[in-house]
């Protein structure tokens, strides 16, 4: 052929992207694993429990019990908040083209705390969700106040957008340790930056039903997400109303980290680990990318959950400890594998 | 037909495009030139909808761009900006179907996706078509872009500097491309463009733009001369007729 640039220059890079029936087969393989790892997580803890207990007469009522009561609450727990915290990730790098921005590298995380602190000290009676609800309303103005940041610094580099998102969380989070410290509320305020699920029971984590809902509301919206994250002159030439797309996607986002601060505290790294490794395997088509990276998040808070409870048998080192050590050490892979991509 | 009229851009105090009226014919290339910071890319930015004007309105087909739903001009206009640093990792395919949004929103019809194909395989990207686009070399990047935009399936093109970053072989076949996406596939494209011999050779329609103005417009033999040249750019340029195109020897 003649033309130029009909010329397919010689590829570089990876094996291209699955099939779509290949993708769907795989997700099913990585669903059976987060399957076997919630089985993990039902029979594993301070008091016994094995599958042989729960159906001989004599144990059985009290293993049926601490199911019921404690290991079933907490891996449903483990599950929506992995599965939200990690969706909420993918979100945030979609709407600020960013890689390297999470609910905790945004300002989100803070605020929510900000918020929840607030409402702790002037009603402390409120209901959770009462509570949740302020936090999100905080979480969603401390976001937009961080775009809003980045919109005004002009010629940001990569780094420097979570750089921003990190001040602003450092100011925040020190006003909030400030009042924190002033009217004895540091221990609550560990309690929601640090992930714990040692305390979840039934009755108590429920509330975490709403980031499924949300995740779902996320899953409906994927199309418009992904078009977001192609910038706002692409969604606005395929007749995307981009501004309202942003704000739904800033809503989820807020909603899912005040809930999740709420129950079980802060997970880090979660959103950032997630989002990427699932960009390096199928890409950021939210349709095919959103499930993966629900399933990837569920199963990595999971696994760090088991390990949390293992290690120091039969004490438990929290998640949010644990998620920082697995979690910082990926993002150096990361960093160091994917630099020339994110340059 | 794209109708401009009297449209104005201010920031604060600097006006970036002054009081333009201009009338873009149906069907064709046109090409609009001029030196930096004559207001080319802003008055494109405004025609479709990115950015709104301080003053004046642009009607496409008779429809006003700033009260028309977004979504009913994305099946009439589209456009493709000059930066195109996605940061996200999407497939050729992805990013071509994308382009049938303002009809499928999202839902793949089989019809769609014989869109996307024929797309695909016009700008001859079939064997690229699953690999993602940061695995892409810069000119392969840009006629997926190209592609999107065609799949869109807009009566009117809008391109700014699709030159931009591609060296001389990628250009020629780019505008080589525009120029049989007018003439076989019946589309209207306005091009914003820095080279004038490119203007020159592939346009039918040429609007000199200058500090905010439209300073002339007509048809390449029109403008393609000393005289118009210097009043754009300032500049005494050579203009030779080479097997029936005006080109300017602008390098000495």
């Amino acid at each position: 052929m003649s033309d130029p640039l009909l010329h397919v220059e010689p590829w570089v890079g990876t094996r291209p992207a699955q099939s779509p029936r290949a993708n769907v087969r795989s997700l099913l393989l990585a669903l059976a694993a987060v399957m076997i790892l919630a089985l993990i997580s039902l029979l594993i803890g301070a008091s016994d429990l094995s599958l042989t207990a729960l159906f001989s007469p004599q144990e059985g009522e009290r293993a049926v019990q601490i199911l019921v009561v404690s290991r079933i609450p907490r891996t449903v727990a483990l599950i929506l908040a992995g599965m939200a915290m990690a969706v909420a990730g993918l979100i945030m790098q979609m709407l600020t083209q960013n890689r390297f921005v999470e609910p905790s590298t945004a300002g989100t995380v803070e605020s929510a705390s900000l918020g929840l602190l607030i409402v702790t000290l002037f009603a402390p009676d409120f209901p959770v969700i009462g509570k949740m609800l302020v936090a999100a309303a905080f979480a969603l103005t401390g976001t937009a106040l961080f775009l809003r940041i980045l919109r005004l610094v002009p010629l940001r580099s990569v780094l420097t957008v979570p750089l921003v998102g990190i001040m602003l969380g450092g100011i925040i989070s020190a006003i909030t340790t400030f009042f924190a410290y002033r009217f004895d509320l540091m221990q609550s305020l560990n309690a929601w930056t640090t992930g714990d699920f040692s305390g979840v029971l039934r009755g108590r984590y429920e509330l975490l039903w709403v980031t499924f809902v949300l995740t779902v509301m996320a899953y409906a919206a994927a199309d418009r997400l992904t078009l977001a994250g192609m910038g706002r002159d692409f969604a606005i030439n395929l007749g995307l109303h981009y501004r309202s797309i942003v704000s739904f996607g800033l809503i989820i986002v807020s909603m899912v980290t005040a809930t999740v601060v709420v129950t079980v505290g802060m997970m880090p790294f979660l959103g950032l680990i997630v989002p990427n490794v699932v960009s390096m395997m199928i890409g950021d088509n939210m349709r095919r990318a959103l499930p993966w990276v629900a399933v990837m998040g569920a199963g990595l808070v999971l696994a760090c959950d088991v390990v949390g409870r293992v290690v120091y048998y039969p004490y438990e080192i929290p998640i949010g400890t644990i998620m920082g050590i697995v979690g910082s050490a990926l993002f150096l892979v990361l960093l160091l594998k994917g630099r020339e991509r994110l340059a | 037909m794209i109708e401009i009229s009297k449209v104005s851009k201010a920031y604060g105090d600097t006006i970036v495009v002054r009081d333009v009226s201009l009338t873009l014919p149906r069907q064709g290339v046109t090409s609009i030139i001029g030196p930096n910071g004559a207001g080319k890319s802003t008055l494109l930015s405004m025609i479709s909808r990115l950015l709104p004007m301080t003053a004046g309105t642009v009607t496409v087909d008779g429809l006003d761009v700033t009260q028309t739903p977004s979504d009913i001009l994305a099946r009439r206009l589209s456009i493709l900006r000059q930066d195109n640093r996605v940061s996200s990792r999407l497939t050729v395919r992805d990013l071509v179907e994308f382009g049938r949004y303002p009809y499928s929103r999202g839902r793949l019809t089989a019809e769609d996706r014989a869109h996307a194909a024929r797309a695909i395989g016009y700008l001859d990207l079939e064997p690229l078509a699953d690999r993602f686009l940061d695995e892409l070399s810069g000119g392969q990047r840009q006629r997926a872009y190209v592609a999107m935009v065609l799949c869109q399936e807009t009566e009117y093109v809008l391109f700014d500097e699709p030159l931009n970053n591609l060296d001389m072989k990628h250009a020629v076949g780019m505008m080589k491309l525009l120029r049989r996406a007018a003439d076989d596939l019946g589309r209207t494209i306005v091009l914003v463009l820095h080279d004038i011999n490119f203007a020159s050779c592939y346009s039918d329609y040429l609007v000199a733009m200058r500090d905010g103005a439209v300073v002339h417009h007509g048809t390449p033999a029109q403008i393609m001369t000393g005289p118009v040249i210097r009043a754009v750019y300032d500049m005494d340029v050579e203009i030779q007729d080479i097997r029936g195109y005006r080109i300017s020897n602008y390098y000495l």
